[in-house]
């Protein structure tokens, strides 16, 4: 696990459900064959509407026309971030988006899971509402130790939740490393 | 300090005595069920992670149902078909409902429902987020990812945080233009979309057992919709009747205790509900029905998990009988079994297939279709700026088609009235 996760951040509000992540058309790529898995970063968050795509501004694009990473490495989420669908999808087209942590005031739980189990990019949770605090494109620090985020374009940090029991998960890799761990497989 | 019904059968599934909310514990789980979309990468995971020739941990407790992208010409959704037979077969596994044969069902929560997979007492995951729907039979029920499910694959284990309980109860009768759809968007309305996260939807209450078991999944199906990690409602009489003539498997009955320690309890006056929408672009936006009189809309669509079982088309047929529709209307039963009811069951005389040919309906095959969008040749979806009243539970942007699209969620009844008035309709309207 990185201990320091650095990059641009790309703000979204709440609610932001699964089918804003991924449109459920794009579901029938293979996530094992690597060329076909590439389509997946390029429709990263492609459903969601144009004027809450990048806030505060709105309408700028995830991931630019004919590129298939995001110049964005993390995601700043309101409320019940990742709520609708089971599908990994979600979570892995971030990642092939180019995406290591996604701050939320909080997630629905099977989006929250596959993050971590799937150990797509990690899930952190914010203490407060982050979205008015951060602008799309800010540069951000995230020290994975201390759970402390700065804003080096503004110089403010804030703390962030710690892991708890997931952190175990988080920490071997994804859940099958962490069960090889413990003996369990 | 007593249990709920959840932390019983949580407790009983990790071999202790009791659990508490916030415990993380390892469960064994008795149902794995995953679909067309999710099931190959399921087992693509499970491949790379137990071995190209490892084995399901046991055959009799894995399920697959092929429903979401089945009728289409799109070459990598047929592709993903071809994956799951080739697994079955690897694995010889003995509950698969295979697309084009005899033995394809339709949507999977239905399809586990009535192909008996669902038993009182019982854990069951699936990799689809409405496999809450299933504690309708009193049992733990719900959704994981890809990971989660080919984990389950190869250990048939499972950690679960457990979950703290939030009890509806509903006491009274509820009106006869009331259906479970109506009630799940109230309460939906009522707590938000993320009311229930992590939490336990528990419905309680003399007017819930009046359901069937039909409008008893309708209900635990959204929870969802409010977050809800799992719904549960006990098993009764209702329950045993129906797993009764599905399986001989056996199964246990939990029920909450007196004492059990709830996060949050809520009692609604049965008699004194309304039929409600919910607006776009969130099953959380609650309107009453009448309110909404003013809205045009250009098609309605009856149909997916949660609003195309057999009860739901009674309902629709009943308003729909002798007249004809206004706009498009889509009719799609979930499983096959539900069409095969549409044919054979009656109203005054007329198949239920009938009332619906003759209103003006167009009949889909039996699947998922337009309820989550799909392949741009999906029967029913939406492509342009369309106003939809539809009986199934989603509707965020973009999840019937096309993101200009407008969704209102309503009761079959109100799908139904609205289609012959071409706005959005109280059935009260209809229904005398
Ligand atoms: S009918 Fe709709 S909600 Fe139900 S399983 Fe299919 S896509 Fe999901």
């Amino acid at each position: 696990m990185e201990q320091v996760i650095a990059g641009r951040a790309y703000v979204l509000g709440n609610n932001i459900d699964t089918d804003q992540i991924i449109p459920a058309e794009h579901l029938v790529y293979s996530l094992s064959d690597p060329e076909e898995k590439k389509n997946y970063g390029k429709f990263a968050l492609s459903g969601v509407p144009k004027d809450g795509a990048g806030l505060p501004e709105g309408n700028k694009l995830f991931v630019e026309e004919g590129k298939f990473e995001s110049e964005y490495t993390i995601i700043i989420g309101g409320k019940n971030f990742g709520c609708g669908s089971s599908r990994e999808h979600a979570p892995a087209c971030l990642k092939i988006a180019g995406i290591q942590a996604i701050i939320a005031t909080s997630y629905a739980r099977i989006f929250y899971r596959n993050s971590v189990d799937g150990g797509f990019f990690i899930p952190f949770e914010s203490l407060g509402e982050l979205v008015n605090n951060i602008r799309t494109g800010d540069n951000l620090t995230i020290n994975v130790e201390t759970g402390t985020l700065t804003n080096n374009s503004s110089n403010q940090t804030f703390k962030l939740q710690p892991l708890g029991e997931v952190a175990k998960i988080v920490k071997a890799g994804n859940i099958f490393e962490y069960a090889r761990k413990v003996g369990m497989i | 300090m007593g249990l709920t019904i959840t932390e019983k059968i949580l407790a009983a599934h990790a071999g202790k005595d009791k659990v508490t909310p916030g415990e993380t514990i390892w469960v064994d789980v008795d149902v794995l069920m995953t679909h067309d979309v999710c099931g190959p990468g399921t087992i693509s995971i499970f491949k790379e992670q137990f071995g190209e020739n490892a084995k399901v941990f046991d055959r009799e407790k894995v399920v697959i149902i092929p429903d979401h992208y089945i009728f289409t010409s799109d070459k990598h959704a047929n592709r993903n078909i071809d994956i799951l037979r080739k697994f079955v077969s690897e694995q010889n596994l003995p509950y698969y409902y295979d697309v084009g044969t005899e033995n394809y069902k339709g949507v999977c929560h239905l399809a586990l429902a009535q192909e008996g997979h669902n038993r009182p007492g019982e854990v069951l995951f699936g990799t689809d987020s409405h496999t809450c729907t299933s504690g309708a039979f009193g049992m733990f029920s719900t959704g994981i990812g890809n990971t989660d499910a080919a984990f389950i694959l190869g250990t048939g284990k499972l950690w679960v945080k457990v979950p703290e309980s939030m009890q509806f109860e509903f006491t009274g009768k509820f009106p006869d233009y009331i259906m479970a759809k109506d009630i799940i968007l109230q309460v939906i309305g009522d707590i938000g979309v993320d009311g229930a996260t992590y939490r336990t939807m528990e419905w309680t209450g003399n007017a819930i057992m009046n359901f069937s078991m039909e409008e008893r999944m309708t209900l635990c199906n959204m929870a969802i919709e409010g977050g809800g990690k799992n719904a549960v409602i006990e098993a009764d009489e209702v329950t045993l009747k129906y797993v009764k003539e599905r399986t001989n498997k056996p199964y246990n009955i939990y029920r909450s205790d007196h004492d059990a320690n709830y996060y949050f309890k809520k009692t609604y006056d049965a008699s004194t509900m309304e039929p409600i929408v919910a607006k776009p672009h969130s099953p959380d936006n609650k309107a009453l029905v009448r309110e909404c009189s003013d809205v045009k809309i250009d098609r309605s669509y009856i149909g997916s998990c949660t609003g195309g079982k057999y009860t739901d088309f009674l309902a629709a047929a009943n308003i729909l009988n002798g007249k004809k529709v206004a706009v498009n209307t889509f009719i799609v039963p979930a499983t096959t079994e539900v069409y095969k009811d549409l044919e054979s069951k009656t109203l005054g005389g007329k198949t239920l297939l009938n009332i619906f040919k003759d209103a003006g309906c167009e009949i889909g095959d039996a699947s998922c279709a337009a309820c989550l969008g799909g392949p741009k040749d999906t029967f029913g979806r939406t492509h342009g700026t369309e106003v939809v009243v539809s009986t199934t539970n989603r509707n965020f942007p973009g999840r019937m088609g096309s993101k200009q699209s407008e969704v209102y969620l309503a009761s079959p009844y109100t799908a139904a009235a609205s289609a012959l008035t071409g706005r959005i309709t109280d059935p009260r309207e209809m229904l005398n």
